[in-house]
Formats: structure tokens, C-alpha cells, sequence
């Protein structure tokens, strides 16, 4: 199977092809059938590859397989031929996984929605072109599976498209994402330029050969790395790009899940790992990567913290664990980061598919203040995703605090750590465990706010109103996730505490890289420093207990004192509003006034036709010459002759 | 492939021959005529794809090569020469692609049909004319005959203000040729005054057995690259085109784009380059800067157009300020992507004009906000316009990303800040499409007239297919169209590059040095 991995491209393409031509005509159950089959054929094709490529010695665990030579001219040369290494095993496990277990939830969650042929469509055509970017194995064809999830999370961001939000942050999505892919075609023509290849093994081989030693400033590489940043940036939802992910909320929850959440949102760390050859040789790229990804987790966790609705909190909390990612490869921690990647695939999954059920069991309810007390009636779905909540709030041993705890440690003694770099992270770390745990207690604990008499969509009474937990499809694939998000960290464990398979496994796959040591730190030292975070993030909860929970009036009068802080919170430092104002507007006006009706109309056309009547006033003028009078043209004679009499009398 | 040796002129005749007899039969039923003419233009479809298997896509030289003295005296002579090479071999199939799809988008006329459809055909000959056309003289009798047949399209079959765009088509466009002629003229009396011959002037200016004083070399290139920049257009000669377009009939934009545009780039390509290589690499930093502001310029215009069309119009503008910027980087993969992009534009702007004017026939507006909610009422029309359109802003997997790739990238290598400008240019088309997009298709409907709107039909669907799989393949697999173009395009660089590799450019010159820029 190894030497034909290629071939679990197929079959999300096919399940497309198939629910999007003919599934309009096949019953519901044929369509998800096909949608989940075919992924799940993807997924075995994944984990049988990925046993084989075990068995391999770790130095050979590199399998290209090419299919055809898709663009070639002149010297350039991009081929549909995919690679499998330990960093694309892992990701397309990861990938395949997930969609599977989402693709199962989605079968009882989109049910009787009219465009479920057409979801499933999408949702398949997402998994393959997600394929495409993890297994590519050069830029030019990774940069179809980027554009090409990009498509699909435009459809599926905008599939309720009857309504103007989901039309509107669809289009953002894909907008917002162009502007990132604009960096992304920039840094392939240099990648191109620069080492005559764009294929990542040999760009990396190039890399190391040709550059021996770190760039200082920013030379070749480092704006190459700055390119690709700005392509990840937009993909991944970083500073300044970030602003289409909250809105992409619009699209249904699974969708959120498993696009916006666990799988394509990660490419650019995905990506920033493939090149981490080129990364780590300009440290000044990778401060830039570092700082940003650290910001980033800063701005959107205290975001997260004032929302009300519940996707928009694990929205933030996605863009705020993204930029923890970034954090980690840009101190040159590439395994930590893509380790993260890992685990919050699965906590974060969990998150929003737990969310959804939460969703559906209250008909469509999203505002948390309209929550409360849940756990009564969804037990299960309490149970799940206390799971999650404790996985991303880094209680030990759940995966969410190896994967963080890792990238922290990394971030104060990684080659390119600094502390503030690490004390941002901390207190990040403190803000994520409140928000999670503020979530968690405005929906399943406390009052009852909910309303019982709500009907659902359709209008139909459906008579029972209590909350209930959800059919199976929903349940398996929220406990098999729990179990993920409670046991995946063990993969990686710290120095001090055994061993790091996931990095161990890793290792062929960053053999490029330039490591420049780092700043060595005693066990002890790390073992304190964990111990300090965990209490912080212990204390975080305990306050979100207090104002949540214990005493709610507490919260009443912080909020009344902190309510303009609370208010740029809540309204997201106003910068949608600043972008509107600053870019879309001007660009707007200056395309209409100027550029259309003054420079096309005004000049251009004005100077065209103003020609034409110059011409024709002139003929007009000229016409009256010949006007039919005998006595004026003899006039017009007897002038020339005194004329021409006059010239040869002065002037010969 | 035996029995192709008259196979150029075949192609040529056979539009004009069915032109002729439809015009012969009396008082036809408007069904006969649409069937007619779809046969013809279907059999000349069929006849141009045997091109493929005879042609020698190693070789550089003309093939399916046709010579005959036409008119001579003495010394003077002008041939009926034709052949085609890697370049025009596709555009000579886009053309006899598209003439069918246009047939089945002009189901509707029916005002003088007979007429309409006559001249159709004559104005396929003409088009067919121009792309195998290896003679001077005989060259630009095909460009100023075309003009006539789609002067009437648009002053008869168009709309409102038919007669004010038709005039400004005509006259812009005859403008241009007028000064071309007289630089034709001008370099056949520097061809000792014998024959207009393209292959042999451009042979003897190679060899060196024709010198251009710089001077006549620089006038006669500005007479040619103004005819070709108004055709193609390139800013600021462009206004003539959105008014063409939205006056015009469905069929008559989507020939006017998918191939009359073409021909501004053909020129540029196949004269310009070849006859003019000094002025060429001099003035090319000042002509690739009107291609970037044209790309730029034409996506923020078409962003704020209230009608579809105009809006498909601007963006032809954007588009074409693409292959203009490829071909005058000269690099191969700029070449190669311009020549790409010429195929593409065909394709899908074609299909985005067919699939316009199947709205426009629906509802008699093409006002975006006299829409939304199409979606609904039509839902596979409204895939098929997604799947152009994602083609149109160069997604890859895609034609559009092929070429505009190329040209970004064959810029890139000499000039990477042109690059960077015109690149984004491919921001700005995801922006006035999908915004497009959501105001026509997305959302509730709120007019009642959209309520009552009725998906495709099958000659419809037959219409818009073929293009949809074309875009798909040509994106997927572009190598079998670019295998054939290389031999072609190394060799219209030729000339160039020796230009810019020779010391005296270089030093003489610091003042237009391309290479600064």
C-alpha cells in the first residue's frame, strides 16, 4: 500500500463527483454513505501506508510517488507526485481521521436539510483537496490543495447562502485568504528563482548545501519565509489576516469543526514546517513568525474572553491556539508546533462538535447567556467536552498539556527563544483556561437560562422541549475524540518525564533544519516552570468559578467597572470596522469616482468624442465655404490672386 | 497525415460557402438556418481538430503550408500565403470552438435571422483569415473584413445604444489599421519593394539583408503595436470595449472576446516581436507598465460596474493586461503563459458571456441588483457559472491558473516587481467576481420576477459543458497544448533575445534598459 499511498486521493474525489452530479436524485442514505465510505476508505489507505512506513528504518521513510508531469515549460517543472514522510503521515492521519469521525456526526446533524447531497459534496471534495496540500511534494502543487480547501471552505462557509451572513463571511473567507495566497505565488517564483526547483525535498537538500550558515537580516530566504508567512497568515488566521475565521462561524458547525478548527486552518504551520529548511536559516523570518503567532494567541484569547456566542468563543480560541502553533516553529520548535497541531486537531474538534450538539439540542440556540445548566440533560456531551476543555487548558496529563507545556518550554530555551516570548505565552495560557472554563459553566452549570419553548426550524411543533442528548452518529464520534484529546499527549512527553516518539518520529523530516542549540536549561528549572503554569491555569478557573458560578453579582460589578475595556473586547478592537474604513472604502470610491467615471468616462471617452465633435464643428465651419453664392467664391478668387500677386511681388 | 495539404483553405472556404448558400436559399424557416449554420460551424470545428494529429510540434516552421501568387507585377508581389504554427494552430481551433457554442447562444434572435446568421459565418472566414494569414496584404484584408460583419452584429442585433458603440467599434479599431497600413507599406518598400511576405521579410531582417534605420524601425513598431493595443485593448485605448460588449449580442461578445481580442495579443506576438525586436525591448518597460495599470485598472473598474456584462468587460481588460505583460517579458514561461492565457480567455470569458446572456434572455436586464437569489430558482446554472467563474480568477486546477502562473512567473525572473504589482491583480478578480456572485446568486430572492426563473435548458447545458470540461482539462493538463507551442515560442524569442543580448543594446542604451526596471 506504501508505494501506492496516492490512491487515497481517490476516493474523496470520486464520493464527490459522485453526491455532486448525482445526488439530487439518491436517497439521503446512499449520499452519506458514500460521503463517509469514501473517506474512510482514504483513512485505512492513510494508516496501512503509515504502518508500513514504520517498518521502514527511520532514515528511509521518504516515499515520492509520482502520478504525471502536471505543468512543465522551459525550465520550470511541477509534477502531481506526493510525498510520504513522518510530517505528512502525521497530518494526513490526522486529516483523514478527523473528517471521518465528522463526516459519521455530520449524517445525523445535517439530516432532512434540503442541500444535503450537496454538503456532502463539498465536505469530500474538502478531504481531497486537503490531501493534496499535506501530500504534495512541491510548492506549485501544494498550492492547489491551499486554494482548493480555500474553495471549499468558501462553499461551505456559505452554504445556508440564503441568508446575507453566510454570503458575506464566505466571501471574506476567500478574499481574505487571496491576499495570503498573494504572498504565498510570490514566495513560489522566488523559491523558483532562488534554488531552480520548487519541489521541498530538493529546495530543502539546496537549502542546507547553499546557505550554510543563518542569514542575518533579511536576505533571500528570509523573504521568502516572510512571503509564505503572509500566505499562512491568511490560511491560518494570524495577525493581520485573522478576521475572516470568526465569521466563517457562519457556515454549519461540523464545517467548522473539522475546517475551521482541526484540519485546514493548520496548513500554514503544515507548511512552515515542510520549509523549515528555508525558515531556519533566517532567524530575523522566524522572530517575525514567533512575534506575530505570539500576539496573535495575546489578541485572540482576550477576545475569546468577552464573547457570548459559543462558536465565536472556540472561534477565538482557535486563532489563539494557531498562533501558539506559530510561537513554536517560529522559535524553531517545528516538532512542538506540528505536535500542537496534533492534539488540538482532536480537542478542538471535540470542542466544536460538542458545541454543535449543544446547538442542536437547544434548536439552534448560540448565545451562552441563553445556556446554562445543560449538564443535567446532556451528561455525555458534559462529559466530552470536559475532556476537551481540560485538554486545552493544559491540565496534565490531557494532550492539550504536553503539546502547549512543550511549546512553552521551547519558546523561553528554542533557538530562537526569548522570555517575553515565554511570559506572553503563560499569560495566555491563564486566559485560555478562563474562557474554556467560562464557557463550560455558562452552558452546563449554573441557572437554566434556555428557552423551553422554542420549536424547531421547520416550525412544527416536535413536543418535547427538554434539551436531550443526541442519536449515536453524534455520540461515537464525540467520545472517540474525548478519548484522543484525554490520551494523545502521551505521545510527546517532556525530557524530564520519558520519552518523545512524537518528536523521535518526526526527526527525518526536519534533518534540514539548522539547529543553533539553544539555551540549555536544567530538568529542574523545566519541572518548576510547569508546575507554576498548571497553578496558574488551576487559579484561572478557579476566578472564572467565581465570577461564573459562585457569584455571579461579582461579575455584574467588574463588568459595570471594566465596561469600556469589556466593550473593545466585545466588539474585537473594532477591526473589521478600522479595515472597512481604511482599505475598502477608499479602494471603493476611487474605483468608481476616479478611476471609472472621471478617467474612463471624463478623459478618455471625453477626449475620444470630443475629437469627433472638434471634427465635426470644424466640417460645419469648413462646410459654409462652399455655400452655392457665385459673387462670394469670385471673392474668394479675386483674394487668392492679390495673394499670390502679393508673394511674388515681395517676396521672390 | 495525408490530405491536409489544403486543409488552411478548406477552413477557410467552408464558412464562406455555407455563408453563401444560406444566403441563396429562399424564404428558409428560422429552424433550418440555426440547424445550417450549426452544421457549418460544426464541420469546420470538426475539420480544424484534424490539425492536431498532422502537426509537427517539434518544428518551428509554418506547417500545413499554402502559396499562390495573387497579385504580382514585375517585382511587386503579393501572395496568398498561408500556414500556421504552434501559436496560431490554437487559436485558429479556439476560433472554430467557440463559433458553434456561439450559434447555440443565439438561439433567440429573431430579427433577421438569415442575414444574422450569414453574417456569422462570413465573420468566422474572416476570423480564420487573420490567424493563418502569412502575407501581409492578405493579412490585413482579413482584419478591416472582419470589422464588417461585427460592425452590423453589434449596430443591428445589439442593444440600446447600438449604433453609438458599433460606430465607436468601427472607428476605434479602423483607426488603428489605417496607421498600420501605411507602417506595412512602409517596410515592404524597405523589402525593395518586392513582396509583402512575412516569412521572407522576417527571414531577410534576421539575416541581416534588410537594416531598419532605428528611427523607421521605432515609427513602423508604434504603427502596429498601436493597432494591436486598441484591439487587444490595452489601457488607455480600452473604452471602445465595454460599450461593444454590452451593446452587443451574446454571440457577438463572446466572439468579440473569446476571439477578436485575441488577435491585438496575435499581433503583437507574430509581428511585432519578430519584425521589430530593437523597438520591441526598448519600449517594452513602458508597454508592460500599461499592461500592469491595465490589469489593476480593469479589475478596480469592473468591481464597481452595475451591470454583469460591463463587469465581464472590464475584466477582459485585466485579463488581456496579463498576456500583454507575458509576452513582453520576454522570457519563455512569459511567452508561453500569454499564448495560454489567449486559449484560456477564450474559454472562459466566452462561457461567462454565453452564460450572461442566458440570464439576460430570462429577465431582458442584466442589472446585479435587479438579481439575488438565483441560486435558488437555478441552481445548476448557477454551478456552471461558479466553475467559469473560479476558472476566470485562475484557481488552480484550472486553465486561468496555468497561464497566468507562467506570465507571473516568466515576469518574475527578469522584473519581480512588475510581478508583485500585476500579481495582485489576482486578489482583485476573486473581489469583483464573488461579490458579483453573492449579489446575483446569493440570498433570498426578493423580486417576484426572479421567482418564475427556469434552470437550464438541454441545448443550453450543451452550450456551457463543453467549456466547463475544457477549463477542467486545460487546467489539469496543460501539457499537451503547451508540448506544441514550444518550438514556436522559442523561436518568436529568437529575435528578441539576440537584441537583448547584444553589447551595443546593452551599453549604448541606459536610458530604456529593460533590465533596470
Amino acid at each position: 500500500m506504501l508505494e501506492n499511498f496516492s490512491l487515497l486521493l481517490v476516493f474523496p474525489l470520486l464520493g464527490a463527483a459522485i453526491n455532486g452530479i448525482l445526488g439530487r436524485r439518491l436517497p439521503a442514505r446512499l449520499i452519506s454513505f458514500v460521503g463517509c465510505g469514501s473517506v474512510f476508505l482514504s483513512f485505512s489507505v492513510a494508516a496501512i501506508s503509515f504502518l508500513q512506513l514504520l517498518q521502514l528504518p527511520s532514515e528511509k521513510r521518504v516515499v515520492v510517488q509520482e502520478v504525471f508531469t502536471w505543468l512543465e515549460s522551459g525550465d520550470f517543472i511541477a509534477r502531481a507526485s506526493f510525498l510520504f514522510d513522518p510530517l505528512s503521515a502525521v497530518m494526513i492521519l490526522t486529516v483523514t481521521g478527523v473528517s471521518f469521525l465528522i463526516h459519521v456526526y455530520s449524517v445525523e446533524y445535517m439530516k432532512g436539510d434540503p442541500g444535503y447531497y450537496r454538503y456532502f459534496s463539498y465536505l469530500n471534495l474538502f478531504v481531497f483537496m486537503m490531501s493534496v496540500l499535506v501530500l504534495a511534494d512541491n510548492f506549485l502543487l501544494m498550492f492547489i490543495g491551499w486554494e482548493g480547501v480555500g474553495l471549499c471552505s468558501y462553499l461551505l462557509i456559505g452554504y445556508y447562502f440564503e441568508t446575507r451572513i453566510a454570503g458575506d463571511a464566505a466571501k471574506k473567507a476567500f478574499i481574505v485568504n487571496r491576499i495570503g495566497d498573494f504572498g504565498f505565488l510570490l514566495a513560489v517564483f522566488l523559491i523558483f528563482t532562488t534554488f531552480g526547483t520548487v519541489d521541498f525535498l530538493r529546495v530543502s537538500e539546496l537549502a542546507a548545501r547553499n546557505f550554510p550558515s543563518a542569514e542575518a537580516g533579511f536576505g533571500v530566504l528570509g523573504i521568502i519565509s516572510l512571503l509564505l508567512f503572509l500566505g499562512a497568515t491568511g490560511k491560518s488566521a494570524q495577525i493581520p489576516l485573522y478576521v475572516w475565521l470568526p465569521d466563517a462561524m457562519a457556515g454549519p458547525t461540523p464545517v467548522s469543526a473539522l475546517i475551521h478548527a482541526a484540519t485546514m486552518v493548520t496548513a500554514g504551520v503544515y507548511m512552515i514546517a515542510r520549509s523549515s529548511a528555508v525558515y531556519s536559516r533566517s532567524p530575523d523570518a522566524m522572530l517575525v513568525v514567533a512575534s506575530v503567532g505570539v500576539a496573535t494567541a495575546l489578541v485572540a484569547a482576550l477576545i475569546a474572553i468577552s464573547q457570548r456566542d459559543i462558536k465565536k468563543v472556540l472561534a477565538y480560541s482557535t486563532v489563539s491556539q494557531l498562533g501558539y502553533m506559530f510561537l513554536a516553529v517560529g522559535v524553531g520548535a517545528f516538532s512542538a508546533g506540528v505536535f500542537h497541531l496534533f492534539t488540538h486537531a482532536f480537542f478542538k474538534a471535540l470542542l466544536f462538535l460538542g458545541s454543535g450538539s449543544v446547538i442542536l439540542a437547544l434548536h439552534h440556540e448560540q448565545d451562552m447567556f441563553r445556556m446554562g445548566g445543560l449538564r443535567k440533560y446532556m451528561p455525555f456531551t458534559w462529559g466530552t467536552m470536559g475532556v476537551a476543555t481540560l485538554a486545552i487548558a493544559g491540565i496534565p496529563p490531557f494532550a492539550g498539556f504536553f503539546s502547549k507545556d512543550e511549546i512553552l518550554w521551547k519558546s523561553l530555551t528554542g533557538s530562537g527563544g526569548y522570555p517575553i516570548l515565554w511570559i506572553i505565552g503563560v499569560f495566555v495560557a491563564g486566559l485560555t483556561a478562563f474562557y474554556m472554563a467560562r464557557m463550560m459553566f455558562l452552558t452546563f452549570h449554573g441557572q437554566e437560562r434556555f428557552s423551553r419553548k422554542s420549536s424547531d426550524e421547520t416550525g412544527h411543533d416536535s413536543g418535547h422541549h427538554e434539551p436531550h442528548e443526541p442519536t449515536l452518529f453524534i455520540k461515537v464520534p464525540l467520545g472517540l475524540l474525548a478519548l484522543l484529546s484525554a490520551a494523545a499527549g502521551l505521545l510527546g512527553l517532556p525530557a524530564w518525564l520519558g520519552d518523545n516518539y512524537f518528536e523521535e518520529f518526526l526527526h527525518p523530516s526536519f534533518v534540514h533544519v539548522m539547529s543553533s542549540g539553544g539555551h540549555h536549561a536544567s530538568h529542574a528549572l523545566e519541572i518548576g516552570l510547569t508546575v507554576l503554569i498548571v497553578a496558574l491555569v488551576i487559579i484561572s478557573i478557579r476566578i472564572a468559578w467565581y465570577f461564573y458560578l459562585n457569584n455571579p453579582s461579582a461579575k455584574e460589578k467588574l463588568a459595570q467597572v471594566l465596561s469600556p475595556a469589556n466593550n473593545v473586547l466585545y466588539n474585537k478592537f473594532y477591526v473589521d470596522e478600522i479595515y472597512n474604513m481604511l482599505i475598502i472604502q477608499p479602494i471603493h470610491w476611487i474605483s468608481s469616482r476616479v478611476l471609472w467615471r472621471f478617467t474612463d468616462d471624463a478623459i478618455i471617452d471625453g477626449a475620444v468624442n470630443g475629437t469627433a465633435r472638434m471634427m465635426k464643428s470644424f466640417s460645419g465651419q469648413a462646410r459654409r465655404i462652399q455655400d452655392g453664392y457665385l459673387r462670394r467664391y469670385v471673392t474668394w478668387i479675386i483674394t487668392g490672386v492679390v495673394l499670390v500677386f502679393l508673394y511674388i511681388l515681395f517676396v521672390s | 497525415m495525408p490530405g491536409t495539404e489544403h486543409i488552411l483553405s478548406i477552413l477557410l472556404l467552408l464558412p464562406v460557402v455555407g455563408a453563401a448558400f444560406l444566403a441563396l436559399l429562399p424564404n428558409p424557416a428560422d429552424k433550418v438556418l440555426k440547424i445550417g449554420t450549426l452544421a457549418i460551424t460544426l464541420l469546420t470545428f470538426l475539420v480544424s481538430l484534424l490539425l492536431l494529429p498532422g502537426f509537427e510540434a517539434a518544428s518551428a516552421e509554418m506547417q500545413f503550408v499554402e502559396k499562390l501568387p495573387w497579385i504580382s507585377a514585375g517585382n511587386f508581389l503579393i501572395n496568398y500565403h498561408v500556414g500556421i504554427d504552434g501559436i496560431s494552430l490554437w487559436l485558429v481551433i479556439l476560433t472554430t470552438l467557440l463559433m458553434p457554442l456561439s450559434v447555440m447562444g443565439s438561439w433567440s434572435i429573431d430579427r433577421n435571422l438569415k442575414s444574422y446568421m450569414v453574417l456569422m459565418l462570413l465573420l468566422e472566414a474572416g476570423m480564420i483569415g487573420v490567424f493563418i494569414s502569412l502575407d501581409l496584404v492578405l493579412f490585413y484584408f482579413f482584419w478591416e473584413a472582419m470589422l464588417i460583419p461585427m460592425y452590423f452584429l453589434i449596430g443591428i442585433w445589439g442593444g440600446k445604444r447600438r449604433i453609438y458603440a458599433a460606430v465607436k467599434f468601427f472607428i476605434y479599431t479602423a483607426f488603428g489599421s489605417l496607421i498600420m497600413l501605411a507602417a506595412l507599406i512602409a517596410l515592404w518598400s524597405y523589402n525593395s519593394m518586392e513582396s509583402f511576405d512575412l516569412v521572407q521579410i522576417a527571414g531577410r531582417l534576421a539575416a541581416g539583408d534588410i537594416m531598419l534605420p532605428p528611427m523607421a524601425e521605432f515609427l513602423m513598431f508604434a504603427a502596429f503595436f498601436l493597432a494591436f493595443a486598441i484591439k487587444v485593448p490595452l489601457f488607455p485605448f480600452h473604452t471602445w470595449l465595454p460599450d461593444a460588449h454590452v451593446e452587443a449580442p451574446t454571440a457577438g461578445s463572446v466572439i468579440l472576446a473569446g476571439v477578436l481580442l485575441k488577435m491585438g495579443t496575435y499581433g503583437l506576438l507574430r509581428f511585432c516581436l519578430p519584425l521589430f525586436p530593437n523597438a520591441s525591448v526598448k519600449l517594452a518597460p513602458l508597454v508592460c507598465l500599461l499592461a500592469i495599470i491595465g490589469i489593476i485598472y480593469g479589475a478596480l473598474v469592473a468591481m464597481v460596474q452595475p451591470d454583469v456584462k460591463k463587469l465581464v468587460a472590464y475584466s477582459s481588460v485585466s485579463h488581456l493586461g496579463f498576456v500583454v505583460l507575458g509576452i513582453f517579458s520576454f522570457t519563455f514561461n512569459g511567452l508561453q503563459g500569454a499564448t495560454y492565457q489567449m486559449l484560456n480567455h477564450g474559454v472562459s470569458t466566452g462561457a461567462l458571456f454565453l452564460l450572461v446572456g442566458i440570464l439576460y434572455e430570462r429577465r431582458h436586464t442584466r442589472l446585479i441588483s435587479e438579481f439575488g437569489g438565483v441560486a435558488h430558482k437555478m441552481p445548476v446554472y448557477s454551478a456552471f457559472f461558479m466553475v467559469i467563474l473560479l476558472s476566470s480568477i485562475g484557481l488552480p486546477g484550472l486553465n486561468g491558473f496555468i497561464g497566468e502562473f507562467l506570465i507571473l512567473l516568466g515576469t518574475f525572473t527578469v522584473k519581480p516587481y512588475y510581478a508583485v504589482a500585476a500579481a495582485s491583480g489576482v486578489i482583485l478578480a476573486a473581489v469583483y467576481m464573488l461579490w458579483m456572485y453573492q449579489r446575483v446568486f446569493l440570498g433570498e430572492i426578493d423580486r417576484e420576477e426572479n421567482n418564475s426563473l427556469q434552470d437550464l435548458n438541454r441545448r443550453e447545458i450543451a452550450t456551457i459543458l463543453p467549456l466547463i470540461l475544457l477549463a477542467l482539462w486545460m487546467g489539469v493538463s496543460p501539457g499537451g497544448f503547451l508540448r506544441k507551442m514550444d518550438a514556436s515560442l522559442q523561436k518568436s524569442l529568437e529575435r528578441v533575445e539576440e537584441v537583448r543580448n547584444s553589447r551595443v543594446y546593452m551599453v549604448e542604451d541606459n536610458f530604456f534598459n529593460s533590465d533596470r526596471l
